[in-house]
């Protein structure tokens, strides 16, 4: 049977979700995300540029008929600032399935957790299905699981970091308990980290920066991509025990130059 | 087309002559399918951009996507 995992009732094959910022152009942008497989990708809001209205827009290159789109709060450090956000969101492409996150100050935009859980419980009311970003907390993660978030989503590292997984054990934690699926957002710098977080037993994993600040984002995007399977394929098939002495693999018995 | 009057788009004082939101979204030239906007903290469906008048004072925030983590 085909591995997929299903978020708010939608089912994906690809377990790797890719932000679409900070690239070098739209035609990047959409080359890169196309390698990596990806069939959801995080979008952000902002205010139209009024004086040139004609100017080339993200979804003329990411068509939100191809792709999932998941509509952020990047940016947002308020609870009220994340819900206009997403509810503007809503209105422009009709989409329910949102990532929240409400940030800390720099240099760090570590998650504000009180301003998280402020603005999931007014989403919630307001029939959104937030998949979350949060701390790599497994108190405040069972808690927006309780509280209705469709996906717990723990930093691996500071945003843009590319610092990979800081506290595998805490994601490792949090996945264990969760009922919904938990995915690392954050700090993703290179193939290892990703296959990493998969083999923690994470659902998915999202990422944007590992491709954007490559030195080829194509290329980064096709090595995510086979990491992210090699992860999931490994967490699947169980790793050996770790050993702290050697264990030879080759027979010890039929050795040349020895006395029978 | 009417007097203009004073409104707040997108953070910025600026004169527009349309009277509902549907005029102001044609004179500034946007394609209505891939924005959204808010009025006053409150979201403007669609379906009432040409019922939605614009009076003076007005805030407005004029959204749509663009590339994001």
């Amino acid at each position: 049977m085909e591995d997929s995992w299903e978020v708010a009732g939608r089912r994906f094959s690809s377990r790797l979700i890719v932000g679409t910022g900070r690239y070098k152009s739209l035609e990047e942008t959409a080359a890169s995300i196309e390698a990596s497989g990806a069939e959801i990708v995080t979008v952000a809001v902002r205010r139209v540029n009024i004086a040139d209205p004609n100017a080339p827009m993200l979804q003329d290159f990411v068509p939100p008929t191809k792709y999932t789109y998941l509509p952020n709060t990047a940016g947002c450090h308020t609870a009220k600032d994340a819900v206009r956000t997403l509810r503007l969101a809503r209105e422009a492409g009709g989409w329910n399935l949102v990532k929240l996150e409400v940030l800390g100050p720099p240099p760090f935009l570590y998650p504000d957790m009180a301003g998280t859980f402020e603005a999931a419980a007014a989403l919630i009311a307001d029939n959104f299905e937030v998949m979350v970003y949060c701390a790599d907390d497994p108190v405040a993660a069972k808690r927006l699981e309780e509280m209705g978030c469709v996906a717990i989503m723990p930093l691996g590292g500071p945003i843009g970091s590319g610092l990979g997984v800081a506290n595998p054990y805490m994601i490792r934690a949090i996945k264990q308990q969760a009922k919904v699926p938990v995915l690392v957002d954050a700090g993703i710098g290179t193939a290892s980290d990703a296959a990493f977080a998969m083999e923690l037993g994470c659902d998915a994993v999202l990422l944007n920066s590992a491709l954007a600040h490559a030195q080829d984002p194509v290329g980064m995007a096709v090595a995510m991509k086979h990491a992210v399977i090699a992860g999931r394929a490994a967490y699947l098939a169980g790793r050996m025990p770790r050993n702290y002495e050697a264990n030879p693999s080759s027979p010890t018995s039929g050795l040349i130059g020895r006395a029978g | 087309m009417r007097m203009p009057i004073a409104i707040t788009l997108n953070g910025e004082r600026r004169e527009v002559r349309a009277a509902s939101v549907a005029e102001l979204l044609a004179e500034i030239g946007l394609d209505t399918r891939k924005v959204a906007v808010e009025l006053n903290e409150e979201i403007v469906p669609r379906s009432t951009y040409a019922a939605q008048a614009l009076t003076g004072g007005d805030q407005l925030e004029i959204v749509h996507f663009i590339g994001g983590g």
